[in-house]
């Protein structure tokens, strides 16, 4: 099977607006869809991760380009996003709502989708699932032993957080940027990441991360018919600009390679918990 | 007619909310009247006796106290090929859970338990109501015999849960799977889990037992 899952085509690509590439994390491809999508009647609210003081992520529901905007970066730590999907299409009374998240996150939004006991018309009105890469999560105080601990930098002063070529790095609003080895923040990941075995999102429409491409490009997985309609009409309309996919070692290559170091680690540790006789998530995505 | 699988909708202690869910599909609910041939249900159509059908829709709890429930429940499990036990109450207990009796106009009445403690079922639904596209969902997978679709049904009704907020923290956070998608909290009916630090906190003040967060957690097994 296909490290990455199913998925239509893999491109290289950026946002062009300004605005976004000055917040965002590497592409900024997640705030690029979304702000699309709100511009042009594809989507009414998106489901997004915003953070408040101290980096401490909260869910919100952005109903314009700006709010979308003041949420962009990735926050290293777990935002509950879908505990405002409901909030979304009842108080926000929202039609067509995009979502973004880890690969958890999307699975779990499709299984709610497959099975919405819980969810009063919500199916149709959920239009367009971003997934995003995911090696592992850090609980709250997990993130902040590592930047405030680790790296002595107090929270308040951190503008920006990158997880890239081995390690963890912190960047302060005084320009200073510190790190440390992924090996130091291993003992901080939360465990239940560990039985986890979908790196790239598999179930999303569109998945994206910095892996695969060059610093300031994100790695675009279109996975289906929706997610090329999309990224097309945004490459087409010029809010997206494109390059082929790196296919050698550094591209392609590590990506599948990442996925398939998260699928075999992660599948010793569910073999390792049946063994204790613990119970293990239903396999979905092994 | 003939090929159209007969269903009927029994109503025990509830209070009709999974039936208004059902019917809360507007059109789509016309569409489900066309494809089954509804032989019973007292709510919309005018037939005295329950009569054999391929499928039985029994939506509420039994009260212990109410000898003609008793019956109803037995009967329901003579007459329906397959029996589902529609909702939370049926299912699990839900709100019935916290009867004690004492009120008017039936002090004596105040034991309840769900249908599936009372009669095997084949199948259970949570949530209180499920929503209508699920209840859609369940009867046009029995209309297809898709069985890929019902099987976490069939498995909940032979599943021994709490069916509370509890069955998160106890199966989920206690056994390190919980990883704070927050699915649960936007599921529950009544707002009762807060997600503090991505993980979810219950209030046993507003729980009603309905056994939705858990269903809805994708670390769970079903």
């Amino acid at each position: 099977m296909d490290p990455l899952g199913s998925y239509k085509s893999i491109i290289s690509a950026r946002a062009t607006d300004k605005r976004i590439l000055k917040r965002c994390q590497d592409g900024g491809i997640v705030s690029a869809v979304f702000i699309y999508g709100l511009e042009n009647n594809i989507l009414d609210g998106v489901i997004v991760a915003d953070k408040e003081e101290g980096f401490r992520p909260v869910p919100k529901v952005a109903t314009t380009p700006e709010e979308v905007l003041e949420a962009a970066g990735t926050k290293y730590t777990v935002s509950p996003n879908l505990s405002v999907l409901k909030s979304a299409i009842r108080e926000y009374a929202c039609e067509k709502v995009g979502v973004v998240g880890t690969p958890c996150q999307i699975l779990s939004l499709r299984k709610a989708l497959k099975y919405p006991v819980g969810f009063r018309h919500m199916v149709d009105k959920v239009k367009l699932l971003v997934g995003i890469f995911c090696m592992e999560n850090f609980p709250y105080m997990g993130m902040r032993i590592i930047v405030e601990e680790l790296c002595g930098v107090r929270i308040e002063d951190v503008v920006k957080m990158d997880i890239g070529k081995g390690k963890f790095w912190v960047y302060t609003r005084w320009g200073e940027v510190k790190s440390v080895k992924l090996k130091k923040t291993h003992p901080y990941e939360q465990s239940s990441c560990h039985v986890c075995t979908d790196y790239t999102a598999e179930l999303a429409d569109i998945s994206t991360g910095s892996v695969g491409s060059p610093d300031g490009w994100s790695t675009v997985i279109i996975r289906n018919e929706r997610g090329e309609e999309i990224i097309n009409k945004m490459i087409e309309e010029g809010y997206l600009e494109r390059r082929p996919i790196d296919e050698g070692k550094f591209g392609l290559g590590l990506l599948k390679k990442l996925a398939l170091v998260k699928k075999e680690k992660n599948m010793k540790e569910i073999e390792h918990r049946k063994e204790l006789g613990l119970p293990v998530p239903p396999d979905v995505c092994h | 007619m003939e090929d159209k699988i007969t269903v009927a909708h029994v109503q025990l202690s509830s209070c009709c909310g999974c039936l208004i869910s059902l019917v809360d599909t507007y059109e789509k609910f016309l569409d489900v009247l066309n494809s089954i041939d509804l032989v019973y249900c007292q709510t919309l159509m005018d037939a005295r006796e329950i009569p054999e059908a391929d499928v039985i829709l029994v939506e509420g709890a039994v009260c212990l106290e109410d000898h003609h429930a008793l019956e109803v429940a037995r009967e329901v499990r003579k007459k329906g090929k397959t029996v589902v036990a529609l909702g939370a109450c049926a299912a699990l207990g839900c709100i019935t859970r916290f009867a004690k009796g004492g009120q008017m106009p039936k002090p004596v009445q105040g034991s309840f338990s769900s249908l599936t403690e009372i009669i095997r079922c084949d199948m259970a639904i949570p949530g209180c109501p499920p929503s209508p596209e699920l209840i859609l969902g369940v009867i046009t997978a029995l209309i297809k015999g898709d069985e890929e679709y019902l099987k976490p049904f069939r498995r909940y009704a032979v599943c021994k849960c709490e069916s509370c907020g509890c069955d998160l923290i106890i199966n989920v956070v206690n056994k390190s799977l919980c990883m704070g998608c927050g699915i649960c909290s936007a599921s529950c009916p009544t707002r009762a889990i807060e997600m503090v630090d991505g993980r979810p906190v219950v209030s046993p003040q507003l729980c009603v037992k309905c056994g939705v967060c858990s269903f809805q957690c994708p670390r769970i097994e079903i």
